[in-house]
């Protein structure tokens, strides 16, 4: 209820009339027409055009960003400034404890390779994981000579690292010492001393490692001679000679070497072959096997052939009567072609003579 | 003559040149408001086809996109009065209709009720030149038709061939290729006032937009609510508008006669605020919510408020009947009809085969029309709405949208004029490169 003393009502009316008149809006000046300017209808129509829409919508605000950007990052030190950010950011994220490596855990490693394995690692422990080149440290474990294989991972803090270690199948004496190798042929190892493996077989040459899987097939068919053998020789890098003790030798084939080792135990069930006293078997030529007698065994058998005077009895080889049956067993071939063994000296020349073997068969050692 | 006519085979060839594009807009100018179709235009649709369907005579090739009104301003009984006012209106309903259909929109074919059409049938006859009719008699007899003496200052808005004879065969829609030797053609004109396309074409060059065609608000109302059986057979359509009452009669399917009424809806608004003493626009709503032609017993007890602003109140407290308001419009709706009837017994429609009658039109709507109009026009009276066309909006399929969506239809599957015709060859004289070109294209 308007108050009954003497104010008057319109106090703020008097008050605008000082200064400013009062514009009154109301639907006296009728309503408004809705019409467009010729400016606002032209616009509308550019903007309606497809091109200019497109230009607008997707040229203008790629302009505008490249230009910003552009003018931005040309400047040396803003640019220099943004590259230290990034690099703060990324190393900042990097060092978080989520992405922390910790320990390192190796699986399937014997001692000596798991101190190589950590020995290889890049970085100390613990160190983000963003700084350890997996692919680098697995590349880098895989070099070494024990180690088959290997996977590297980190898992929950953890670098893991899963080997498979070669095994060593036999020994390789080189100048520089014993070496094991595996299957194979690959070096695993070296060893001081032979006695550190004795469970292992020997084998010696140039080029024995590349003929491994050849040396072990001979070392399987050979067997029963394996007390009595002291290991293998590659001879020219080409084939094999079995060392047998008292520096005895077999000299196998360069082909089917496994073969002629069995051929030889074959002679050493039959005719005790091995037992003899001899200093190598040559079974390079498979058709004409050649025993060379030892120094005494040639002279004893030279005084039983009656060649030189005799000083003391020595057993007489027998075996030119069972090759034969051995070799027609094997291979049955012509009479001409039967390999004999070479007894007397004076023979030797001529059984040399049809063989197609270069080499002397027999040689008496001096 | 020859200038206007140049300018509708121009804007046959941006019709064309719009439906390439695929776009274009119809605007039906009339005098209460102002309408905007945009049309779409894509091919017909293959699916539809698949399925039996058929073009649905043109319409399955265009959709409409955008459509909106707004109320006219300049605009007297269908004619363009002020030419600012009216083009900002046209910008202003472009606008919105392009803003709704999203695309921008050069051509504009647009229709008005007004400028004093006057119908003319003509009918010439020329001796087939070969043994079979060809385009050039098609041409030439369209030339031969006597041209009627249309008055100073008027233009032919639609001049359309609609029927040819050869011989005695009558009826022929395309002679072309028929054997005969005497031609005929009778031909239905249309003359408007040049000044009204004149402004027309003035109003939508200032909008920055291109004339596509131009065609009379009666002729294309009756295309679009009238149905296929009373085009055929004959029908009259009554487009009752705002300034104008627009007439149309059909037969065999093309228009033979159009003329207009200078009164409409608008009339009526007009009576009831000088009877009633209450502005215009208050007069419109009245009429718009209470109106009717017919008093019953229940009008009496019917009271409007008329309401006011003067700060009499007893003035501002009125009450009329609605009894009253009836007794204010039945007057000017009956003679409305009236001056129909005048129009629909001067051409003779009562010697045609069917009787039908159409009313469409925004005063259509009045309840009690088609019981008044039926008395007055005959018995064969119907209310009309356009045509169902793709994509049209709610809003726009009432009684009062038949123009535009007349428009539509004609700007989908436009009917031959004399001017998609050639020119006859005697006329081209002084072009000889077109002649030479003529001579090759007939006789390679």
């Amino acid at each position: 209820m308007r108050p009954l003393n003497g104010e008057p009502p319109m106090r703020r009316a008097a008050v605008q009339q000082a200064g400013q008149r009062r514009v009154i809006i109301g639907r006296k000046g009728g309503r408004r027409d809705p019409a467009p300017s010729r400016l606002a209808f032209r616009l509308q129509r550019l903007w309606l055009t497809p091109v200019v829409r497109a230009l607008t919508r997707i040229g203008a605000p790629i302009f505008v960003v490249t230009l910003g950007l552009g003018l931005w990052f040309g400047d040396e030190g803003r640019r220099a400034d943004f590259t230290q950010w990034a690099d703060d950011i990324k190393l900042q994220i990097q060092n978080r404890p989520e992405f922390r490596v910790s320990a390192l855990k190796v699986e399937g490693a014997g001692p000596e390779v798991e101190d190589a394995v950590a020995a290889l690692l890049p970085v100390t422990l613990p160190a983000s994981s963003f700084a350890i080149d997996l692919t680098g440290y697995h590349d880098a474990i895989a070099r070494l000579d024990a180690v088959k294989d290997a996977a590297v991972t980190v898992r929950s803090g953890t670098l893991e690292v899963r080997i498979a270690e070669r095994d060593p199948v036999i020994l390789w004496r080189t100048p520089n010492g014993v070496e094991m190798l595996d299957a194979g042929g690959h070096r695993v190892a070296s060893l001081t001393r032979r006695d550190a493996r004795p469970d292992l077989p020997l084998i010696a040459g140039d080029g024995a490692n590349n003929a491994v899987p050849e040396a072990l097939e001979i070392l399987a068919a050979a067997e029963p001679l394996l007390p009595k053998m002291r290991g293998l020789i590659r001879m020219g890098e080409r084939r094999w000679d079995i060392a047998l003790a008292d520096d005895r030798r077999v000299l196998l084939p360069e082909k089917n070497p496994a073969r002629a080792v069995e051929r030889v135990l074959t002679l050493d069930g039959t005719d005790d072959l091995l037992s003899r006293d001899f200093s190598a078997i040559d079974l390079r030529n498979p058709e004409r096997p050649t025993v060379r007698l030892s120094a005494n065994a040639l002279e004893q058998f030279q005084i039983v052939t009656g060649q030189i005077l005799p000083q003391k009895k020595a057993p007489v080889t027998q075996i030119a009567a069972t090759k034969p049956d051995t070799q027609k067993a094997d291979t049955p071939k012509p009479a001409a072609q039967k390999p004999t063994a070479q007894k007397p000296a004076a023979q030797k020349s001529r059984a040399s003579t049809p063989s197609p073997s270069p080499r002397p068969t027999a040689k008496a050692t001096p | 003559m020859t200038d206007f006519y140049q300018s509708q085979r121009a804007m046959r060839a941006m019709r064309k040149a719009a439906m390439q594009r695929g776009v274009v807009a119809l605007l039906d100018i009339g005098t209460s408001k102002i309408a905007c179709l945009v049309l779409r235009f894509d091919g017909s649709d293959p699916m539809l086809e698949a399925e039996g369907v058929g073009p649905l005579a043109g319409q399955s090739r265009f959709r409409v996109i955008g459509a909106a009104t707004t109320q006219s301003r300049g605009v007297r009984f269908g004619e363009i009065d002020e030419m600012k006012k009216t083009e900002s209106a046209i910008r202003t309903v472009v606008q919105a209709a392009q803003k709704m259909a999203n695309t921008r929109v050069d051509h504009v074919i647009a229709c008005f009720a007004g400028a004093n059409p006057r119908s003319y049938g003509l009918a010439g006859e020329v001796e087939v030149l070969d043994a079979q009719a060809g385009e050039q008699d098609v041409a030439r007899v369209l030339a031969a038709c006597d041209m009627p003496d249309i008055g100073q200052g008027r233009e032919v808005l639609h001049a359309h061939p609609v029927n040819f004879a050869l011989d005695h065969r009558s009826g022929l829609s395309d002679p072309r290729g028929h054997v005969g030797n005497r031609l005929a053609v009778d031909m239905h004109l249309l003359t408007v006032e040049t000044s009204a396309v004149q402004n027309l074409i003035y109003c939508i060059r200032r909008s920055d937009l291109e004339l596509a065609g131009v065609a009379s608000s009666s002729y294309v109302s009756g295309l679009s609510s009238l149905v296929e059986d009373e085009q055929e057979l004959g029908a009259a359509c009554i487009d009752i508008g705002g300034g104008a009452t627009g007439v149309s009669i059909f037969m065999k399917k093309h228009m033979i006669f159009a003329d207009t009424v200078q009164m409409g809806g608008d009339s009526i608004s007009h009576d009831i605020a000088v009877g009633l003493q209450i502005p215009l626009n208050m007069a419109e709503r009245i009429k718009t919510f209470h109106g009717g032609v017919v008093a019953t017993g229940m009008d009496d007890r019917e009271m409007i408020e008329l309401g006011g602003n003067s700060g009499d109140w007893e003035k501002d407290r009125r009450q009329i009947s609605r009894a009253e308001l009836i007794g204010i419009m039945r007057p000017r709706v009956e003679e409305i009809l009236e001056e129909v009837r005048a129009i629909l017994d001067a051409a003779g429609f009562d010697h045609l085969p069917s009787q039908q009658v159409v009313l469409t039109g925004g005063a259509s709507q009045t309840p009690g029309l088609d019981g008044l109009a039926a008395r007055i026009l005959g018995q064969n009276v119907r209310l009309g709405r356009p045509l169902r066309v793709q994509g049209l909006p709610q809003a726009a399929t009432g009684a009062g949208f038949s123009s535009v969506v007349g428009l539509a239809l004609s700007a989908a599957s436009p009917q031959d004029e004399v001017w998609d015709f050639e020119i006859p060859a005697e006329r081209l004289q002084g072009r000889p490169i077109r002649r030479a070109i003529r001579w090759f294209r007939e006789n390679w």
